[in-house]
């Protein structure tokens, strides 16, 4: 910074808190150069870019269409298989999503 | 519509010609140039749009992205993140225990807060013993080593600390093995009038390494007018030549001064030249006396005017001293400043019910010593440990979030609602903000904040001293 001046310790780690600061999704007031939100817009994530038929009607819906990456990495009350106790291999056939998102099928309870 | 940049709370200060910011919750403290200055004061005034700052100051770009990412500035319409109300994890380690050895004191004091208009201990007929046991003692030494991080202080107190005298030199020793056997540090200090000291009671704090703070309030005048016998007279002609030894003795700790202030005995000066050059301390602290606003001695707004005068010329003494690498013994600038410095943002007053607790001769455990045998403020006891869910229900209520008063307050990062024993003697309420000093309290914070911006300026090696102390509490 070159116009102000960290004094105690406190405004050291204020300044370097707020050095390359991660910004998600959230709208901030902070001028961001360039602001790259996180999550699903950045990759590939079947469930956002593309719905299970191929097209983008059913994209970021509830039920059974917020798919695979929504419960990893994403905020969205994601409507996916227990992958935990009921579907231990739910996306076994799905080795890399960008060739593979077709084979993860839909598991009804 | 273009968005409006408005400034976030802050106080702004002045020192060694420089325009200073402290942040608020924040208590970043960040030096200004004329750039980001100026952008400051001009938001301050009144929202307004960028294109208008850079109308006004040219390139204010940089300026305003610098306060910004600081959040010294933000725009209007994003509100400013609620103050988090986070509940320390229990059990929270114990730092320093307070041990109330006996409550039965030989001077009667007529401002106490243990004894005079305003106790809440009945301490003559109450459930409470006089004195404390050696096996109470000795329970909350285990009790305090039970619950502590690697090092424990354990502070003695009173009444007069010095009535029960044999029972603090065997808490010692026992303190002692203990910690030795738990792979712990333990350290020792106590309070005392000095009324009581004799040269083996001397030798055996200075051996010891006891920590030794002296309740005197100054030249004999001022001395004898509260801090009397009971039968009236002054206690300065027994004091004096004691402390004179003491001083002589013991070099092993800085001894301290700890002066009660009142509205008869204001004059902090001449009563600081006293205690340091005509007795000999190292330290001098200074303290409003606790009591409810209706009794004579209480300061007033007045008072708390003249009391604020006298500690400026006295912190500006501080700060010549200090620039010159020279020792100054007003303690009260020392605590604040390294508060300052390590931008230390309270969520509670101090560290009572938390890190500090108080034990009574009983062995019942409450918030702090102030409380300590009253069970209204009872948080558990040395045998039985701390009643978790008296604990939880105390932060919870007196977290800062809940001082709706201090909200808008740029003080409440070092002062958090102020000592919860004066909030109860003034409103009947620990969780009660202390709004009859509020005044004060900003007045002392800008002061203090003015020294912290000189010395950032003229000797910031003096602040690196801070940088490895740990904040102990100091017990008045």
């Amino acid at each position: 910074m070159i116009h102000l001046k960290p004094i105690n310790r406190k405004a050291v780690r204020v300044e370097q808190a707020t050095d390359h600061d991660v910004v998600a999704l959230q709208r901030t007031a902070l001028p961001q150069n360039p602001h790259f939100p996180l999550g699903c817009s950045l990759i590939f994530s079947p469930g956002w870019e593309a719905d299970r038929t191929g097209g983008t009607a059913g994209l970021c819906q509830p039920v059974e269409r917020d798919l695979f990456d929504c419960h990893i990495g994403c905020y969205w009350p994601a409507q996916v298989p227990d992958q935990l106790n009921h579907a231990p291999d739910w996306t076994a056939k799905c080795a890399a999503a960008q060739k593979d998102w077709r084979k993860i099928d839909l598991i009804f309870p | 519509m273009t968005a409006m940049w408005a400034a976030r709370e802050h106080h702004r200060f002045e020192a060694a010609g420089r325009p200073f910011v402290y942040l608020v919750p924040s208590a970043a403290i960040f030096e200004l140039d004329e750039a980001s200055d100026s952008v400051l004061r001009t938001l301050n005034e009144r929202p307004r749009t960028r294109e208008e700052l850079t109308e006004a100051f040219g390139d204010a770009e940089p300026a305003i992205a610098e306060l910004a990412r600081v959040q010294a500035i933000a725009e209007v319409s994003v509100p400013p993140p609620a103050t988090p109300k986070v509940i320390p994890l229990a059990p929270f380690p114990l730092t320093t225990m307070v041990l109330n050895v006996t409550n039965q004191c030989n001077l009667s004091c007529t401002y106490c807060y243990e004894y005079g208009e305003d106790k809440i201990v009945d301490t003559e007929n109450g459930r409470q013993p006089k004195f404390m046991t050696e096996e109470t003692a000795r329970q909350s030494v285990d009790f305090l080593l039970k619950e502590s991080g690697k090092v424990a202080h354990i502070t003695f107190f009173g009444g007069e600390t010095l009535l029960n005298f044999p029972v603090l030199r065997k808490t010692i020793a026992y303190a002692r093995r203990r910690a030795a056997e738990e792979g712990k540090d333990v350290d020792f200090s106590m309070t005392t009038n000095a009324t009581l000291l004799k040269p083996d009671i001397i030798e055996f704090l200075a051996e010891n390494r006891i920590g030794v703070t002296i309740s005197i309030d100054g030249p004999r005048e001022v001395q004898d007018k509260f801090r009397v016998f009971s039968n009236g007279a002054g206690s300065y002609d027994v004091v004096a030549p004691k402390i004179r030894e003491l001083l002589k003795r013991h070099r092993s700790r800085p001894i301290g001064a700890r002066v009660t202030l009142t509205s008869a005995n204001l004059d902090v000066k001449r009563i600081y030249r006293h205690l340091t050059e005509e007795i000999g301390f190292w330290e001098v602290g200074f303290a409003p006396v606790t009591t409810s606003a209706s009794r004579g001695h209480a300061i007033s707004d007045d008072g708390y005017d003249r009391m604020l005068s006298q500690f400026r010329e006295l912190a500006y003494e501080f700060l010549e001293a200090s620039v010159a690498n020279r020792h100054h013994g007003f303690s009260n600038v020392k605590e604040t400043l390294e508060e300052l410095h390590k931008g230390v943002s309270k969520a509670y007053p101090c560290g009572a019910g938390l890190g500090l607790l108080g034990v009574a001769t009983g062995g019942d455990v409450a918030l702090c010593h102030r409380f300590a045998g009253s069970d209204a403020h009872k948080v558990g006891s040395v045998t039985t440990g701390v009643d978790r869910q008296a604990q939880a229900a105390f932060l919870e209520k007196h977290h800062i979030a809940n001082k709706t008063d201090c909200s808008v307050c740029w003080a409440r990062p070092l002062c958090s609602g102020g000592c919860y024993h004066e909030a109860h003697t003034r409103y009947g309420d620990t969780g009660h903000a202390n709004l009859h000093y509020c005044e004060w309290i900003r007045g002392w914070t800008g002061v203090c904040l003015q020294i912290y911006g000189e010395l950032s300026v003229r000797n910031p090696a003096f602040l690196a001293q801070f940088d490895d102390q740990d904040m102990k509490e100091t017990v008045s």
